[in-house]
């Protein structure tokens, strides 16, 4: 994974609460093989109509081009454990979202792919939606000092200790947690025989 | 030394802890996994590896989320539906997972299917690539959903990195009134928590009324969990658990019974065991709930209206009211039992066991729906149960189609969708944008409620339609 330490790009306002799983990716793409990228999926059903015309959606005007830096309201990603919503994002080419809270799976799943789900206060992210509303402009995260720098303005963000560092360092767990291969077995020897009717048959 | 008092979450969690890194995340051993369709990605990024699954024995295929429901053949369905079938079956054949595939007789909705064969059991630690892995709790399992890559990390390693998440305790007091049930008491939380009130907290269901529900009403109540954003919910085993259980196909059997039961009993909160946050609810106030707009928060009494954005105590939330009617083409201070609808479904792993089925089926009997609807029970058995029992006779009787089992219309991946535009009484557990089916507007009600909306052709009381 790619580790990540600091950003600067184009930041896009999405000014909803409750931007569930469903709408960031809906259902019926995620049989899709990853193979060509689950960018266009991306709330899909906001950009499109359903005769599959381009809406007035923020994404599809020319200033939210190139962004990488997404700003929502409460309960991000709220809903569905689909990782392929992470996917469509990343894909997209997003590589942070900014947010007053996130779905719990949501954001372990970000963190699985390199996204960072920044947690920020409410009046920190009003205060950034209307800072866009204005415009495109860069927006600066650094992830080591966890701050946010906007139009001149700065913005603490949260995020969990273990995920900031596997962020920064770009790590995978698969290959941490193997390497902890004796202790998992210890701890399931003694585990089942203090257990054991959880042995499966 | 003695133990300071713990609660139920925090005894299963230190069960299962392997080691705590210096950031403070717990390496969790995981006892049971279920993989269904969607583990497509998670495979695909084991055999990218080249890994093995650790605990093949650990973890059940269940096809379920794309199943047809018109039949069991899989030539019904479109190319890509079979293909993510057929790539359960590759996978788990490949890596020596038992799979409850479309022609099993065990098939059915996963959370469904757990509790019923007995994999799940109180005490253990249960993941699954789905967000209702909340249900499981009912039987005081601590379990939840994951994430693809979390999925590949326990097939990879049969454990999980996980933060430990705060207490919460929702207790519901008192008495509930007739016509209410588990799914106007989590509809009621979550309108007054917000979706995300419960966000980073393991929540543990206590109180008179949770004593009273049944094994099944409290599955659907666990279920909900997440919809107000719990990491989990959970349930301190008792008697009635326990009744539940025995004899279940996967239960422990034999001395290992016996074994099991002694430690389960040791599985409740102690007394002064502390919550970082607990509310109480009085089960009297509860009345039945109906969501009116799309988000499993937007919910409200049955008698009440539809909310206006004029009221709102906020721009943002004036905003956030009139998107949502907007979707939902409602009209701001409609009483809402003058909503009619289009269609119904009775189905999902929140509201489809024999006890739903038979609460639908006592409303319909002996009358004719004035909508068509769907009921795909929550598994192949409870389907062959409500057979025996002539509740499919009723069903049919009534004008609804009675299907096979699977996620059918709660999702619609299958092809059975709510069309654009129209309205659906469910007893699903999502009202998001396009859940059912592209622009579908789904309402959420428990399945006496839907079936009383399937009567009348519009969103119903059931306490007047019942008097
Ligand atoms: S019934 Fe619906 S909520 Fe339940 S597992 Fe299937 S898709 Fe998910």
């Amino acid at each position: 994974m790619t580790p990540f330490t600091e950003l600067s790009a184009l930041a896009c306002p999405l000014p909803l609460e409750n931007v569930d799983t469903d709408r960031l990716i809906p259902a019926r793409f995620m049989k899709e093989s990853r193979d060509k990228g689950y960018g266009r999926f991306l709330l899909h059903d906001m950009r499109f109509d359903e005769d599959g015309t381009a809406t007035d959606f923020i994404l599809n005007h020319p200033r939210a081009k190139g962004s990488e830096i997404l700003v929502a309201r409460r309960n991000f990603g709220a809903g569905s454990s689909r990782e392929a919503a992470v996917y469509a994002l990343v894909d997209y080419g997003f590589r942070c979202v900014i947010a007053p809270s996130f779905g719990d799976i949501f954001s372990s799943n970000s963190v699985n792919n390199g996204l960072l789900p920044a947690v920020v206060s409410e009046q920190d992210a009003e205060r950034l939606l209307a800072l866009l509303d204005e415009g495109p402009d860069e927006i600066h995260v650094d992830l080591e000092r966890q701050r946010i720098t906007a139009f001149g303005e700065s913005f603490p963000f949260e995020i969990d200790a273990t995920w900031k560092i596997k962020l920064l360092n770009g790590w995978d767990d698969i290959d941490l947690t193997r390497a902890r291969h004796d202790e998992i077995e210890a701890f399931r020897n003694a585990y089942t025989a203090a257990h054991p009717w959880t042995r499966p048959e | 030394m003695t133990q300071l008092p713990r609660t139920l979450f925090d005894k299963i969690w230190d069960a299962h802890e392997i080691l705590r890194n210096e950031s403070g995340q717990s390496l969790l051993w995981i006892d049971r996994h279920f993989v269904h369709e969607g583990s497509f990605h998670a495979f695909n990024k084991l055999n990218d590896r080249g890994l093995k699954v650790a605990h093949p024995e650990r973890t059940t295929g269940i096809a379920d989320h794309y199943v047809p429901t018109r039949g069991r053949s899989i030539k019904v369905v479109t190319d890509k539906v079979r293909s993510v079938i057929e790539q359960l079956e590759h996978n788990t054949r490949a890596h020596g997972v038992s799979l409850f595939g479309l022609d099993d007789p065990r098939q059915g909705i996963v959370h469904v299917v757990g509790p019923e064969q007995g994999i799940t059991q109180p005490g253990l630690v249960m993941v699954c690539g789905d967000s209702h892995t909340s249900t499981h709790g009912a039987l005081g399992a601590l379990a939840f959903g994951i994430g693809a890559s979390e999925v590949a990390h326990v097939l990879a390693t049969q454990t999980l990195w996980q933060t430990k998440p705060k207490r919460l305790r929702i207790k519901v007091e008192g008495r509930l009134r007739p016509g209410v049930g588990a799914k106007d008491i989590a509809l009621a939380w979550i309108s007054r928590l917000g979706a995300d009130g419960a966000r980073g907290y393991a929540i543990e269901y206590a109180g008179e009324v949770i004593r009273d529900l049944s094994v099944e009403a409290r599955l659907t109540l666990c279920n909900l969990s997440i919809e107000g954003g719990g990491r989990c919910g959970m349930i301190a085993p008792d008697e009635k658990t326990l009744a539940y259980l025995k004899s279940r196909p996967l239960a422990p059997g034999g001395k290992d019974w016996e074994r099991a039961v002694e430690y389960w009993r040791t599985l409740n909160t102690d007394e002064g065991a502390r919550f970082d946050r607990e509310i109480t609810l009085r089960g009297e106030e509860i009345a039945p709930q109906v969501t009116w707009g799309v988000s499993p928060e937007e919910a409200l009494p049955i008698d009440a209206r539809v909310p206006d954005p004029a009221l709102a105590s906020s721009q943002a939330e004036a905003a956030r009211i009139r998107d949502s009617l907007d979707y939902m083409g409602l009209i701001p201070g409609q009483p809402l039992t003058e909503v009619t609808v289009d269609s119904v479904f009775i189905g999902s792993c929140t509201n489809a066991r024999i006890e739903d089925l038979r609460a639908a089926a006592e409303v319909l009997k002996g009358r004719r729906c004035k909508v068509p609807g769907i009921v795909s029970p929550g598994s192949t058995l409870v389907k062959q149960q409500a057979e025996e029992e002539g509740l499919d006779r009723i069903f049919t009787e009534a004008g609804l189609e009675w299907r096979e089992s699977g996620c059918s219309m709660c999702v619609g991946m299958n092809g059975d969708q709510v069309a654009s535009g129209e309205r659906c009484a469910s007893t699903t557990n999502r009202n998001f944008k396009g859940r059912q089916g592209p622009g579908a507007r789904t309402h959420l009600m428990s399945p006496a409620m839907v079936a009383a909306a399937a009567l009348t052709g519009h969103l119903t009381d059931l306490r007047e339609l019942t008097r």
